[in-house]
C-alpha cells in the first residue's frame, strides 16, 4: 500500500530524513516512532506530497506521490500535524468543503457525513466555529476531515496530541475499529499508545531507521522482558528476600526501590519464558513471605526507545 | 471545475464568515465616496458623468486591494491550514484558481455596492451609462490585476504584513510604470524598446482608456495576460515552496 524507497529530504548541510526505505500493506498498524526531530513529521510530509523529497521515491497504492499526486491523494486521509483547520468554518460547513472536494455526492455524501460526525461525537458543536473548539473537538475534526472519504491508507501525525484520557481511548478504537482492511500509519511519541494499537513499529532516529519489529518482540529485546516484580511485606524484610532471590539460577540480578518496597528479579539473557516467575513464586512459598503483589514483566517500551534512539547516553 | 467550485465557495463564505468583509467593504464605500465628493469635485464640475469617481479606483486599489490578498496564502500558512489543502486531491493550479477568483468576487461584490454613485448622477443628469459600464468593466479588470500580483506575493511568505507591503511597492510599480519616476530607471542603461515595454505595463495607461468608455481588445488582452502571468508565477511559488 505505502512503498517508500530512498526518501531523503535534506535542509542545506542538514539532513532531516536520510534514505528511508519500507513498505507496509494493508491490515497493519504502523506506529512511526521517534524523538522530537527525528524526521517523523517531514517523512510522512512527503509521503502525502506536501514537501517533495531532496531524492528517493514514495508511493501509495502503486501511484507515486511526485508524478501521480492526485490519484495517490485520492487514495488517503491525512491528519497533519497540530490538525490544522480553518478556524472561521464550523465543523459542519468545513466536512461538506471536504466532501465535496473528496467527491462525495448524493446519498453517499450525506452518509459518509452522518457516519464521521457521529463517530466522532461532533454533533453538539457542528455549528460553532472551530476556533472556539476545545482541542479536543478540534482534533477531532481533523480526523473526521481525515477519514470521511473512507481512505484505503489513513496517515495521522499525532492522533491524540491535547486529548484528555477518555478522548485517547475512543481515537484508539476508532483506529483499531478501521485497522483491519487499511493500512494506518500514526506518528506518535507516547509508548502506551503503540502497545495499544499498532502491529507494527518502526523507530526513526535522525531521520534513519533504527527498530523496525512487533511491539512484542521489541519490548522483549529489553532487559526487563521475563523479569519480575514483587513486593516486600515491610522494609525490615527487603534485604533478606532480595539476597534469596538473587541466589536463584534463573536470575541475573535484582533492583531495589526501598520507598515502594519492590524488588525487581532480572532474567538472565536466554532463560525460559517465565522461568523467573516459576522459582520466585515457588521461593516464596517455601519461605512462607507475605509479599504485597507479584507481577511477571513483558519489557519496557520506553527503556527499549530511550536505548536505542540514544536518549539513555544522554 | 468542481473543485475549483468548492474552492471558490469555502473561501467566499469565509470572507463573510469574519469581520474582514464588513470592515473591508464599509472602508472601500466610505473612501470611494469620499474621494469623489471631497477630492474629486463631483458636485462643483457640473458634469454628469462619473469620472471623478473612477479617477480615484487605481489608488484606492493600491492599499486595499492587497489588504485582501495578502491573506490569500500568507494565512493559511501560518495557521498550516495549507499542509490540508494542498494534500487534497486538488492541483496546484485549481487551489490557485479557486482562492483567486473567490477574492476577484468578493472585490467585484464591493465594487456593486457603489451603484448608489451610479443612480446620483443618473438622478442628477443624464450620464452615458454605456461610459460607466465601461469603466465599470475596466475597474474591475484593473481590480483584477493588482489581485493577482496580491496573491502570487502572498504565497512567498507566512507574514501578512511583508506579504501586504511587498504587493503596494510591487503594485505602485505597475500603477506608474508609464510615468518618469520609473521610466527614469530604465531609460539611463536599456534600449528604447525596453522602455517603451516598461512604459506599455501601466495599470494607468490602461484603465483610463477603458475609464473613458474605449473597450479596446489591447486593454482588455492586457489586464488577462497580467492576471494569468501572476496567477501562474503563483503556481510556480507554491511549486517551489514545496520542494524548500
Amino acid at each position: 500500500m505505502i512503498k517508500i524507497d530512498g526518501l531523503t529530504k535534506r535542509y542545506g548541510q542538514h539532513t532531516v530524513v536520510d534514505q528511508l526505505s519500507f513498505d507496509c500493506a494493508a491490515g497493519e498498524v504502523l506506529g512511526f516512532l521517534g524523538p522530537n526531530g527525528a524526521g517523523k513529521s517531514t517523512t510522512m510530509k512527503m509521503v502525502t506530497g506536501f514537501v517533495a523529497p531532496s531524492s528517493g521515491h514514495a508511493s501509495v497504492c502503486g501511484h507515486d506521490i511526485g508524478t501521480d499526486a492526485l490519484a495517490a491523494r485520492r487514495k488517503m486521509g491525512y491528519l497533519p500535524e497540530g490538525a490544522p483547520c480553518y478556524p472561521e468554518m464550523t465543523p459542519r460547513s468545513f466536512l461538506e468543503f471536504i466532501a465535496d472536494i473528496r467527491g462525495l455526492s448524493g446519498e453517499k455524501r450525506k452518509q459518509r457525513l452522518d457516519e464521521v460526525i457521529g463517530r466522532l461525537h461532533l454533533e453538539p458543536v457542528l455549528s460553532q466555529s472551530i476556533d472556539t473548539l476545545s482541542k479536543g473537538f478540534k482534533r477531532r475534526v481533523g480526523l473526521a476531515q481525515a477519514i470521511l472519504h473512507d481512505p484505503e491508507v489513513l496517515i495521522l501525525d499525532e492522533p491524540t496530541d491535547g486529548l484528555d484520557p477518555n478522548q485517547k481511548h475512543e481515537v484508539r478504537q476508532l483506529i483499531q475499529s478501521m485497522a483491519k482492511d487499511k493500512l494506518i500509519v500514526i506518528s506518535t511519541h507516547i509508548l502506551e499508545e503503540v502497545e495499544a494499537v499498532c502491529s507494527r513499529v518502526i523507530i526513526i532516529s535522525s531521520g534513519k531507521i533504527v527498530a523496525d519489529d512487533t511491539p512484542h518482540n521489541l519490548a522483549a529485546r529489553s532487559r526487563y522482558h521475563n523479569a519480575v516484580r514483587l513486593t516486600a511485606p515491610d522494609a525490615a524484610s527487603i534485604g533478606a528476600i532480595e539476597s534469596a532471590i538473587a541466589r536463584l539460577s534463573s536470575v541475573s540480578t535484582t533492583e531495589t526501590d526501598r520507598q515502594h518496597l519492590t524488588i525487581t528479579a532480572i532474567a538472565k539473557s536466554g532463560g525460559k519464558d517465565a522461568e523467573v516467575l516459576r522459582q520466585v513464586s515457588q521461593l516464596i512459598n517455601e519461605k512462607g513471605w507475605n509479599v504485597g503483589g507479584l507481577q511477571l514483566e513483558t519489557g519496557r517500551l520506553d527503556e527499549i526507545f530511550r536505548q536505542i534512539t540514544g536518549g539513555a547516553r544522554a | 471545475m468542481n473543485m475549483i467550485k468548492a474552492l471558490f465557495r469555502r473561501e467566499l463564505r469565509s470572507y463573510f464568515a469574519t469581520p474582514v468583509a464588513y470592515v473591508f467593504i464599509v472602508i472601500f464605500l466610505l473612501l470611494m465616496g469620499t474621494f469623489t465628493f471631497y477630492l474629486g469635485g463631483f458636485y462643483e464640475r457640473g458634469q454628469a458623468d462619473l469620472q471623478p469617481f473612477f479617477s480615484f479606483h487605481p489608488w484606492l486599489y493600491l492599499f486595499l486591494v492587497p489588504a485582501i490578498a495578502m491573506r490569500l496564502w500568507a494565512e493559511e500558512r501560518k495557521t498550516g491550514s495549507i499542509e490540508l489543502l494542498m494534500t487534497l486531491p486538488i492541483t496546484a493550479w485549481q487551489a490557485v484558481l479557486g482562492k483567486y477568483l473567490a477574492a476577484w468576487a468578493f472585490t467585484g461584490i464591493a465594487l456593486m455596492l457603489t451603484f448608489p454613485i451610479w443612480i446620483t448622477v443618473n438622478y442628477l443628469g443624464d450620464p452615458d451609462n454605456g461610459v460607466i459600464l465601461a469603466a465599470y468593466v475596466g475597474s474591475f479588470l484593473m481590480a483584477g490585476g493588482f489581485l493577482a500580483i496580491g496573491a502570487c506575493l502572498s504565497a512567498i511568505t507566512r507574514n501578512q504584513v511583508i506579504a501586504f507591503v511587498i504587493t503596494v511597492v510591487v503594485s505602485f510599480g505597475f500603477l506608474l510604470s508609464g510615468f518618469p519616476m520609473v521610466l527614469d530607471l530604465f531609460s539611463g542603461w536599456a534600449p528604447q524598446a525596453i522602455v517603451d515595454g516598461v512604459a506599455s505595463l501601466s495599470f494607468l495607461t490602461h484603465f483610463s482608456s477603458i475609464s473613458k468608455g474605449v473597450i479596446d481588445l489591447r486593454d482588455l488582452i492586457y489586464f488577462a495576460l497580467l492576471i494569468a502571468a501572476f496567477l501562474y508565477a503563483n503556481t510556480i511559488v507554491l511549486q517551489w515552496k514545496q520542494a524548500d
